[in-house]
């Protein structure tokens, strides 16, 4: 049994991280990877909302009839943002003001209501945790991993998550690249990413 | 007059929802491989979202805003795009059901589809007034239409070219909506 705990949680990490290799969820994979801090921000109140979600999902799944289960599923994603977007205002402010408009649009993210509708709906308590909290991971680091290719490129800076640090990467004659940090450059890294991770995979 | 004008450019151009602002991506990649289905989805999302954007203004206007209750406007606007979406396509099922055929299976995808919630959250966000709020909720999915229709059409032509193995499908799709989006971001010097 624990075996299986383990590997749930370790799918989210290589095989079935997102959105690399589940490609869902990408608005805020290319939105908030401008810089690590905020991508590193969106990934961990994702996280929260995912493992909460799957876990009160998994705990009721015998109660709510098959019929309408999304809805029931979507309220219960929708009441989690909820909490994220209020902690998030009254902790991180600054964190809250650069991610705007994505924080409520988590209740919108594919892979939190795939992840209830395809594993936390059929499995138990403890899996659907560990599933939850794996992929939670696997996306914080996806965003993480994306965030620092642009920010390097882009700014030529590297900002520590959860604190006003940002650490100079090159020198001061470094132009920065600034394509890179634009929408283009969001659309382009994360499809040349993807590629890497194909000729990686297979 | 002006006015509305520069906010419907602006909607569709400069801020274009799917290149720019970055909503709605996941319809945008998994619709566009044939371009009947582009515009399924591009139709079904100006319908909806003209709609949606009605119905969750009035309730912010109506109930959120003088009862204090900003704090659950997430909660209440998933709940009223779902409700709404399902409405529509029961009513276009029994009164119309030549546009149910065609915009049908598209309809239960809306309700996740990120544009039509971030496009409500928008109009109040910048404060817009009714007639505003109803030229952008009417000028930002013609922009997700637009772009939608124009990556449908250069994806059909990919789909002939060679594609290296490690880039082929979702990849290069990515890589050229980049180029798309880089085309989009010349309209930025416009207004």
């Amino acid at each position: 049994m624990a075996k299986t705990i383990v590997q749930e949680f370790t799918k989210g990490l290589w095989e079935e991280i997102p959105p690399f290799r589940l490609v869902l969820g990408l608005c805020p994979v290319l939105a908030v990877t401008k810089t690590v801090a905020n991508g590193v921000g969106m990934g961990v109140a994702a996280t929260f909302v995912l493992v909460c979600s799957n876990i009160l999902v998994s705990a009721l799944r015998n109660i709510i009839p098959s019929q309408v289960r999304v809805p029931c599923f979507i309220i219960i994603i929708a009441t989690f943002v909820v909490v994220v977007e209020l902690v998030m205002q009254a902790f991180t402010y600054p964190l809250f003001l650069q991610l705007g408009i994505f924080i409520p649009l988590i209740v919108v993210n594919c892979i939190i209501l795939g992840r209830a509708e395809a594993f936390a709906s059929k499995n138990g308590v403890v899996a659907s945790t560990a599933d939850g909290l794996g992929i939670g991971v696997g996306f914080t680091i996806a965003l993480a991993v994306l965030a620092s290719l642009r920010e390097v490129f882009g700014a030529g800076t590297l900002s520590v998550p959860f604190s006003d640090t940002v650490i100079q990467v090159f020198g001061p004659s470094f132009q920065p690249f600034t394509f890179m940090v634009e929408a283009p450059g969001a659309f382009v890294c994360l499809g040349l990413v993807l590629a890497i991770m194909n000729l990686v995979g297979k | 007059m002006g006015d509305f004008i520069l906010l419907a450019i602006s909607a569709i151009l400069v801020n274009n929802i799917l290149l720019i602002q970055y909503l709605g991506n996941c319809p945008f990649l998994g619709t566009s491989k044939k371009m009947d289905t582009a515009v399924g989805m591009a139709m079904a999302v100006v319908f909806v979202l003209a709609l949606a954007g009605i119905v969750t203004w009035i309730f912010e206007a109506v109930f959120l805003k003088p009862l204090g209750l900003e704090y659950i406007r997430t909660i209440v606007f998933i709940v009223v795009i779902a409700a709404l979406v399902q409405f529509v396509e029961i009513f276009l099922k029994k009164n119309i059901p030549a546009l149910y055929a065609g915009l049908g299976i598209f309809l239960p995808l809306i309700t996740t589809n990120c544009a039509v919630m971030g496009v409500c959250l928008i109009n109040i966000k910048e404060e817009y007034n009714f007639l505003e709020m109803l030229v952008s909720s009417i000028a930002y999915p013609a922009g997700f239409g637009l772009a939608l229709i124009l990556f449908a059409g250069l994806r059909e032509r990919i789909i002939i070219g060679r594609v290296p193995g490690p880039l082929q499908d979702v990849s290069i799709a990515l890589v050229t909506a980049g180029f798309m989006s880089l085309s989009f971001l010349g309209f930025k010097g416009m207004i």
